[in-house]
């Protein structure tokens, strides 16, 4: 099992390899959204082509694969910036400041929940609550958690994400 | 002698710099040429005190903390040489904040290397299947009856009632399925679990396994949290290379595995039956009941589906018998839960205690108050589905039925605290337009309700006169209430309503200010 947890950096969508990711599955009961995590996992994304695909392996309408790709808050349908910023707005992190963080990345930053910056180095996404509640407001970055984020800390890891490597 | 010395990999320790502060402490001892073993472990849960460093001694475990990569180096000089470090906090065991907890579930959490079946086993692991397999599945539900245990996901269900009518169904094939979609803001107890001691709930399933008579479990774990499902699925693969879970578990010719799965960042599929669907690959769609999981759940199969703490519970309450459990707690609510302080406070952490601590000694004598140093104005307890209390509620008992009298619910037993900044108009709003994102759009009152409350509320904080459109919220919320398919649209006029009621002059304060204009 792959680790399945999404970082920004993918490889270009591949066709056959992600035919390989599917088949790798077949068998397994409930398969749907394990394929699905492992594509996100290769390529950042799920492809729209992937969809007759998997509902041919599963034997399920494309309808159904197309439900269950557009229900769930995590699959993406293009790929995400070089990196990944989540910020937590549930209620912990509201109760020490999490609106005003979002607020200043809209703001001073210009980005848009949801969206990646039009240099293409970050894609900023809201989550509700990442388990980190006594040490909020919280964040994770290409999968790594970060506490008692300020101001400064979401400036530093947004200038830092937009350096060339 | 070779020091050991222990520090958490528990993902909140992390990010406040963990990681970084083992590595500074390896290299500087390497440097000085002390043999020592650095040994991972879960949170002890003192969470202002991560990262927290631990030192064994003949005296038993000493802490430091909060400790940098920068006080390393003096750190490492006080170990060597006599002398008390500016960070030491004496024996980990006798600081108040854990002297004072009942820790069961938690005991071996931050003590133990939770990827070591060797380690869980030294401490106590395993007791509770040894006694399982020597007893007959009737027996084993037996016990988890007698001992009170209720589902502690947030529902309260009795876990021995659930049990016994899986096992009583008979089919080819039954299920366990471990509920591990942790969504509520303010809680991270099965996150802590499933870091710091995750064969505890291996150990939990494979107990449930063999009391209904299934072969097969699945854990859903959430995707907001990676470094859970890392660790558990590590904890899983261990348990099956020792002979815990595989064809015959631990040699008693029983079978039991585990399958780890990852949800994708729903929060309805916490609901039971919307996990069981997204289970079987489907979109996350709460099913209507009966039929009840229990006769006709993952796949149609019957299936026992629980809450991490309700099975990380089983193995104790198998291990030194059922009333040693009941002997903790109040009323109807036996055992302890794990109550989980969050948000601003100063001391914010996981405090097991038996049911029946008040509000005012969780958030103050354990919490210290808020970390802003202001006054408390609200908590909310139960998580975004649970009721806001002003603080004239603060001498409520937490456990199920004193919550309930009040208005409120336990939930899955967290605590958020806000100061006075907080507006609770902002806070119902808020609730509502968590339940349009994440309503399964199944049931009208919570796909559409939610919406026409947003745009209720809206209306006041515009600054019109708040009596008709609060009416109109009562009146929705009800609706809500009356008429949801689960506890998503069922209990989001919770936090609305407790708003309204306990702190009115916020819904006012949209007209002061329009007035003003």
């Amino acid at each position: 099992m792959t680790a399945q947890v999404s970082s920004g950096t993918a490889a270009r969508w591949n066709d056959a390899v992600a035919k390989d990711i599917i088949d790798a599955r077949r068998s397994e009961p409930g398969a749907m959204l394990p394929i699905l995590h492992d594509l996100q996992e290769a390529f950042g994304y799920v492809d729209q082509s992937a969809v007759p695909v998997i509902a041919d392996v599963l034997n399920v309408s494309r309808a159904e694969v197309h439900g269950v790709i557009t229900y769930y808050h995590d699959f993406r349908h293009a790929p995400a910036g070089k990196h990944v910023l989540k910020i937590c707005r549930a209620e912990a992190c509201q109760s020490v400041g999490c609106r005003d963080l979002i607020a200043h990345v809209e703001q001073k930053h210009g980005l848009e929940l949801g969206k990646t910056s039009p240099d293409g180095s970050i894609t900023v996404e809201e989550v509700f609550c990442l388990g980190n509640c006594a040490l909020s407001p919280a964040v994770l970055l290409d999968g790594e958690l970060i506490g008692r984020v300020t101001i400064d800390d979401i400036d530093q890891i947004i200038e830092t994400a937009a350096r060339p490597a | 002698m070779t020091m050991r010395i222990f520090i958490s990999k528990d993902a909140a320790a992390l990010s406040v710099g963990a990681d970084k502060v083992a590595k500074t402490l390896s290299a500087e001892l390497a440097s000085r040429g002390i043999a020592a073993d650095i040994v991972r472990t879960g949170s002890r849960g003192l969470f202002w005190l991560e990262p927290m460093v631990e030192v064994a001694t003949a005296a038993g475990r000493i802490a430091y903390g909060p400790v940098t990569s920068a006080d390393v180096a003096s750190l490492v000089d006080s170990l060597t040489a006599s002398g008390m470090h500016p960070l030491c906090l004496g024996p980990v065991d006798a600081i108040p904040y854990l002297a004072k907890q009942e820790r069961l579930t938690f005991a071996r959490v931050g003590v133990i290397d939770p990827t070591s079946v060797a380690d869980y086993i030294a401490h106590g692991g395993y007791e509770g299947l040894e006694k399982a397999i020597a007893l007959s599945p009737a027996d084993i539900v037996e016990e988890v009856t007698k001992s009170g245990l209720r589902g502690r996901g947030g529902a309260g269900f009795p876990t021995g009632i659930k049990w016994k009518t899986v096992l009583g169904a008979s089919a080819d094939q039954k299920y366990i399925v471990c509920n591990a979609d942790e969504g509520d803001s303010g809680t991270f107890a099965d996150r802590m679990i499933m870091e710091g001691d995750p064969l505890l709930l291996v150990e939990g399933m494979t107990i449930a396994g063999l009391a209904v008579g299934a072969t097969l479990g699945y854990i859903y774990i959430r995707s907001e949290y990676p470094h859970a499902f890392r660790a558990f699925q590590t904890a899983v693969d261990a348990a099956r290379k020792a002979g815990y879970l595989g064809a015959s578990v631990a040699g008693s010719g029983k079978a039991f595995d585990i399958i780890v799965r990852l949800g994708a960042g729903a929060y309805v599929c916490g609901e039971e039956t919307a996990l069981l669907e997204s289970l079987e690959g489907k979109r996350g769609i709460v099913r209507a009941k009966p039929p009840l999981p229990a006769l006709k759940g993952l796949f149609g199969k019957p299936t026992v589906i629980n809450n991490v703490l309700s099975l990380a519970a089983v193995p104790h309450i198998l291990a030194d018998g059922w009333k040693t459990y009941a002997d903790y707690g109040m009323g109807r609510s036996r055992g302890t839960l794990p109550f989980q302080l969050a948000g601003n406070i100063k001391f914010g952490g996981l405090v097991e205690k038996a049911f029946g601590l008040s509000i005012h000694e969780a958030i103050y004598e354990f919490g210290g108050g808020t970390r802003s140093g202001r006054p408390v104005r609200a908590v909310q307890i139960g998580g975004p589905l649970g009721a806001y209390f002003p603080s004239s509620l603060f001498d409520t008992a937490l456990d199920y039925e004193a919550m309930a009298a009040k208005k409120g619910m336990l939930g899955h037993g967290g605590i958020v605290v806000f100061d006075d900044t907080v507006d609770l108009a902002a806070q119902a709003r808020f609730a509502f337009e968590f339940c349009v994102k994440e309503s399964c759009g199944k049931c009208t009152p919570c796909r559409i309700g939610s919406t026409r409350g947003v745009e209720t509320i809206d209306r006041i904080l515009a600054g019109e006169d708040p009596a008709k459109p609060l009416a109109l919220v009562r009146d929705l919320s009800q609706t809500m209430l009356d008429g949801s398919l689960c506890a998503m649209g069922g209990l989001t006029p919770y936090p609305v309503l407790s708003a309204i009621d306990h702190f009115p002059e916020d819904f006012q304060r949209g007209l002061t200010r329009v007035a003003a204009e």
